[in-house]
């Protein structure tokens, strides 16, 4: 596709990119920067400053970082497992079969794309508060164990399945459950994939639900532990408020670069859309 | 909608297994109810909840209980929240408009996958992975006064130091530049996949009639990317009225609530004051525009689905 044919135009362009994505990262590199040296170095851009991991293992030390980490792996662990498990038996109920009421409840479900539990925190925190799951993993967790959006999503992958495929699954003695475990599951599977990668990016990021509903160290995901040690526990030592933001989000840039078509093309097709 | 009726009509009397299926009411509501209990006590019940809040009138010291507007009119009344709602108006503009020219331009111009492009695709990606919290965090240097990094390099070029999250004139906008630097590259995407999936022929019927590449962008790209605007916008705003984390951290709505934006104001107004019900009656005007985007999205996500099918 040569839109473009004039080479200066086109050198022009690729000089603004580069100056682009230079600015777009520099936060990023900076923090790296500070992370990796002596807080000596925090703000001087010395070329011969030694490197040191001495910052990670401060911030490992000042604050229970393995404790938030464990609790955001559960957390993310248990809200996707729960979103897809049960996003395909409702979204394969919603596409495959007919009943009374069907569209209405699909629209109801709908409602929901749009409305995220933080605006209705403050009503869900009573409902932890009877249910006992004030500050506990599972007062995290349930308000998102299912997506209206996840239920969506599967829906218009399962209607894309062929019929004929389903009644080869019939044919061959597959009971309905079998025909939604040997047909539409397969078929769903990079639906599965790029829909849980996303929610996974999305709850690992998640904060003010979470800080609302726990105020222990025990419960805490990282983004709320991140939150306290950088505000109230440090003061001013960038060294090590810079190493531990880097923690925090270093899992998903790794697996983002080490998967970057595949995260691409998730965010794309399941990225809220 | 109408669209998959038809297709339901057509393979339907085909085929004998699919009547069969469709006689399992019983079954097909078992597979829904797990997902309708947790959509039941997480998202309609807290509505009602908050609806009932909103209009229940309490007086201090006394048990009896009226209902009725108070609390709308306490909150209409209220100059901080009059300040959250300006506030996220300026917000709103303020991000979703630079953000989508930003992503738009980046897609255009990363579009051919070439090694440069696809490198710096990478980079501008990675804000969107970080948790806003990180972000924040990071951005607490970036806007530090006078060593920070925006006025140390500000400084080279001879501009005076300015408090970028102390000044109420200016912290708003700081906000702003984080939200556009996190969100620009998410945005990028959904014009990168818009932009695949304009056909290559009618660029070259544009060019063969002489179009100019100006007239191609306006005339055949951006019509084109119409869906793919709408539903940008969307999303966009819905962030703009779901996310605060960076409020959280870097400002708590101040100075003098010149960053207070309207979901910290209820988080405030229920978590600091305890007023719940001036919480619950902002919750319904939040969730009131929500209702209004979420209308429009549902048309855009639609079209995006018959558009793509």
């Amino acid at each position: 596709m040569n839109r473009r044919t004039h080479p200066l135009v086109a050198a022009i362009e690729t000089a603004f990119a580069w100056a682009l994505g230079l600015a777009w990262l520099a936060p990023l590199l900076y923090a790296v920067w500070t992370a990796f040296h002596p807080p000596a170095f925090a703000t001087r851009f010395d070329l011969g400053a030694p490197l040191t991991l001495e910052n990670f293992h401060r911030a490992w030390e000042a604050a229970p970082f393995a404790r938030y980490f464990l609790n955001t792996v559960v957390i993310v662990a248990l809200i996707v497992a729960s979103q897809i498990v049960l996003g395909t038996l409702a979204a394969f109920a919603l596409a495959r079969f007919t009943f009374r009421g069907r569209d209405l409840l699909f629209a109801v479900i709908l409602l929901q794309l749009m409305i995220a539990p933080e605006i209705l925190a403050v009503a869900n925190y009573r409902t932890m508060k009877a249910l006992g799951a004030v500050d506990t993993i599972w007062g995290i967790v349930l308000p998102y164990l299912t997506s209206a959006f996840g239920i969506f999503l599967l829906r218009q992958t399962f209607r894309t399945v062929p019929q004929d495929l389903e009644d080869a699954a019939r044919i061959e003695g597959c009971g309905t459950l079998g025909v939604l475990w040997r047909v539409y599951v397969p078929a769903a599977r990079p639906v599965h994939l790029a829909y849980g990668l996303v929610q996974a990016s999305w709850h690992w990021n998640n904060f003010l639900w979470p800080l609302i509903i726990t105020n222990s160290v025990e419960n805490r995901p990282l983004t709320v532990g991140l939150s306290v040690f950088a505000s109230v526990d440090q003061g001013i030592d960038w060294s090590v408020i810079t190493a531990a933001t880097l923690m925090t989000s270093a899992p998903l840039l790794l697996a983002f670069l080490v998967f970057q078509r595949r995260f691409v093309q998730s965010f794309m097709s399941a990225g809220l859309r | 909608m109408t669209a998959i009726e038809a297709t339901d009509a057509y393979t339907g009397p085909a085929s004998r297994a699919a009547v069969i299926v469709r006689r399992h009411t019983g079954l097909a509501l078992t597979l829904l109810a797990p997902s309708l209990v947790f959509l039941v006590l997480f998202t309609y019940w807290p509505i009602v909840q908050v609806a009932l809040d909103a209009a229940t009138l309490t007086t201090f010291g006394s048990k009896s209980v009226s209902y009725g507007f108070g609390n709308f009119a306490r909150l209409f009344g209220d100059p901080a929240f009059a300040h959250a709602v300006s506030n996220n108006l300026i917000y709103a503009v303020g991000t979703v408009v630079p953000s989508i020219a930003l992503a738009l331009a980046l897609a255009l111009g990363l579009e051919e996958a070439t090694g440069i492009a696809t490198t710096i695709r990478t980079v501008v990606f990675f804000p969107v992975l970080i948790p806003l919290v990180a972000a924040a965090a990071l951005f607490l240097f970036v806007f530090l006064p006078g060593i920070g990094l925006l006025d140390h390099h500000l400084a080279k070029l001879g501009a005076p130091r300015t408090n970028w999250l102390g000044d109420p004139d200016v912290a708003l906008w700081s906000l702003i530049g984080l939200t556009v630097w996190k969100n620009a590259a998410y945005y990028m995407l959904f014009f990168l996949a818009g932009l695949q999936s304009i056909p290559a022929d009618l660029y070259e019927a544009s060019r063969i009639e002489g179009a100019s590449a100006m007239q191609r962008f306006v005339r055949v790209t951006l019509p084109l990317l119409g869906p793919t605007f709408a539903f940008v916008v969307v999303i966009a705003l819905v962030n703009v009225v779901t996310q605060v984390d960076h409020v959280v951290v870097l400002t708590k709505g101040g100075p003098s609530d010149s960053t207070n934006l309207v979901l910290y104001y209820i988080y405030q107004q229920a978590h600091e004051n305890y007023d719940t019900g001036k919480a619950a009656a902002a919750t319904v005007v939040s969730l009131t525009a929500l209702a209004a985007l979420s209308v429009l999205s549902l048309r855009t996500l639609e079209r995006a689905v018959h558009y793509e099918t």
